[in-house]
């Protein structure tokens, strides 16, 4: 747990950055700081770990008040991942990732070994080891600023926009990959960023910081979609938002409806689309009215799926409205169709929860768990 | 040809005695001028004043320095020790700018990153900004070296020892061989030098060409 009591960041030419800011980190799960830019987030990040002193209040790591800590020491528990990795250009990718152990003392041999094992951890090949962080891309040297943050097993990480020098496609895979890693790690994560998006994908909780180093809104994604606080927050959590606000609410519970299904080699429907599903029932793409049998040639790709145990009402919406149909594909865990949703099923379901908001038994629209959390998308 | 034949173990100890007056200095400056770099550079203000005190050094001509130096020192007119300081002083003054302007040259993202992951400013000086401004530093200690070994000649103008004493005898005695064969092992011992402390660098730094390859790369 990490404890913002009163913090004030006054610069000496007189910028208020931080302004009497209460907030605290839950162990355990990724906290979002996000904001426009120069509200003051690097700055509140930073006395985490004393790269700058608090002016006022005081920040407490697991209970004991950073400034009764040695910096240096305070430092080594706690990771630390900037956008541009700052890795050292004259060390190998191993030695990188060996830095933190190293520095508290342990052998060459054991680092290295630990070294080599985060490398697998994040994603990178064993041949890269050898390597200078020149000869890496962003996103590889991305991938070994977070190894080298995790390489001492600290509890807590922090992250400055880790992820917002590299191209769109990378920053999703590498989002995806924090959210799997945290899932095995259980870290207390504060990661900063200025896009509402990243920071409602990876949030368990999200702060959005205002001008003048004000917290503006401080709850979880969902609520922050769905309630913000004030206009402010309004309009930077910005346009769709009640559509990305569907991310959050379960589709469990969702009449599923019938939904013919054919496979290769079968006679074409007389009527109406039809699915084309493989031998153990998982969608190959979609056929509409015909003669004769189906084959390869005459499938029409499908949409989006969603899981019906586990997905969003937004997978589910966008299942409907993405495909050829009109009729959203439910599959089980295993990706076997389930059977059809329409978009009107959909936000029937949504009134519907409306109405019973909270009653014991309405599953669909209840806030989707941590389990579903893949499913939640920006 | 026959007299450097006839001479050859002359010439060797002349050979010695100007890479011991020429290659000590540069170490001795080097280790000075490494810490004076790192304050120039820390301090602000600070660093102005070093690095213009220290080219200011550089200014004194060096047979002004080669003859003031014993009544400094209270050293005896032809001591080594002589040649060794003034040359000690000249390293210094040139790379106290090169070890500053180097460390300057570390990126910043890398100082803050080694500070966050909780480096003592001094393991943090050893294992990384040391270390990344190897290369400038070196190619600032080739030209020390190199201006070194030209300026021992000098030295033996008023009777030091080194190569530069073949210049003198040679001239004195109307022997052409000698002036000839110092000139050329002058030259040749600075392009050797310079050469190995090319080959020294690129051993310390491997990173570097690799980097340097691959921004190569990118641009072609
Ligand atoms: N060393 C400093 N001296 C003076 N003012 C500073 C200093 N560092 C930051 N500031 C100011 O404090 C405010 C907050 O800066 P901070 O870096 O925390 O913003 P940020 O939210 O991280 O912005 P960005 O999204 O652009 O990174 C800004 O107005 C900035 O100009
Ligand atoms: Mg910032």
């Amino acid at each position: 747990m990490i404890e913002f009591r009163g913090v004030t960041k006054r610069f000496p030419d007189g910028t208020v950055a931080v302004d009497d800011l209460d907030l605290v980190v839950d162990s355990g799960r990724i906290t979002v700081f996000v904001g426009p830019s120069g509200c003051g987030k690097t700055t509140s990040l930073r006395m985490i770990n004393r790269m700058i002193e608090p002016s006022g209040g005081t920040i407490s790591v697991e209970g004991k008040d950073i400034m009764s800590r040695d910096a240096a020491e305070l430092r080594r528990g706690i990771g630390y991942v900037i956008q541009q990795a700052g890795l050292f250009p004259h060390r190998t990718i191993l030695d990188n990732i060996a830095t933190v152990p190293l520095l508290l003392g342990w052998n060459k041999k054991q680092a290295r070994e630990r070294a080599a094992e985060l490398m697998d951890t994040v994603g990178l090949a064993p041949e890269m080891a050898k390597r200078y962080p020149a000869q890496l891309s962003g996103g590889q040297q991305q991938r070994v600023g977070v190894a080298r943050a995790l390489a001492a097993d600290p509890p807590v990480l922090l992250m400055d926009e880790p992820f917002s020098a590299v191209d769109p496609i990378v920053r999703e895979t590498l989002q995806d990959e924090l959210l799997r890693l945290q899932g095995e790690l259980g870290k207390t994560i504060v990661f900063v960023t200025h896009d509402i998006d990243e920071a409602i994908k990876l949030g368990d909780k999200v702060a959005v910081f205002r001008t003048g180093g004000k917290l503006a809104q401080y709850d979880e994604p969902g609520v922050l979609l769905s309630r913000p606080a004030d206009d402010f927050v309004d309009s930077f959590v910005g346009r769709d938002r009640g559509y990305r606000g569907l991310g959050f609410l379960s589709s469990d519970g969702l009449p599923i409806g019938d939904l013919p299904v054919v496979a290769i080699g079968d006679r074409m429907p007389t009527d109406g689309w039809a699915l084309v599903v493989d031998g153990e029932r998982r969608p190959l793409g979609w056929v509409a009215r015909g003669t004769g049998t189906v084959y390869e040639d005459a499938l029409v790709p499908g949409g989006s799926l969603y899981d019906a145990g586990a997905g969003s009402l937004r997978a589910a919406l966008d299942a409907a409205l993405s495909s050829p149909s009109g009729r959203g594909v439910a599959v089980d865990g295993d990706g076997r169709v389930l059977g059809s949703i329409g978009a009107d099923d959909v936000l029937r379901g949504l009134a519907d929860s409306r109405e019973a908001d909270g009653a014991p038994g309405a599953d669909v629209g209840r806030p989707v768990t941590d389990t579903d959390a893949a499913d939640r998308v920006g | 040809m026959n007299w450097v034949l006839e001479n050859i173990s002359f010439i060797a100890s002349l050979l010695t005695d100007h890479i011991v007056f020429s290659l000590v200095p540069v170490v001795i400056g080097l280790v000075i001028a490494v810490p004076l770099g790192w304050l120039a550079n820390r301090a602000g203000f600070g660093r102005a004043v070093v690095v213009n005190l220290a080219g200011l050094l550089y200014t004194i001509p060096s047979l002004a320095l080669f003859v003031f130096l014993p009544v400094i020192l209270g050293t005896g007119i032809l001591d080594p020790i002589n040649v060794i300081v003034a040359l000690s002083v000249y390293t210094v003054a040139l790379l106290v700018r090169t070890v500053a302007d180097a460390l300057e040259a570390v990126p910043p993202l890398v100082v803050d990153a080694a500070t966050a992951m909780g480096f003592t400013p001094f393991r943090r000086f050893v294992a990384a900004e040391l270390p990344i401004s190897v290369p400038v530093i070196l190619a600032g200690v080739r030209v020390a070296a190199v201006s070194s070994i030209s300026l021992v000649t000098v030295g033996s103008v008023i009777g030091f020892g080194g190569l530069g004493q073949m210049f003198t005898d040679g001239f004195q005695r109307s022997i052409t061989a000698e002036v000839v064969a110092g000139i050329v092992l002058v030259v040749v011992l600075a392009l050797v030098v310079d050469g190995l402390l090319l080959l020294i660098g690129r051993m310390l730094t491997p990173w570097d060409r690799t980097a340097r390859a691959v921004a190569q790369g990118a641009t072609a």
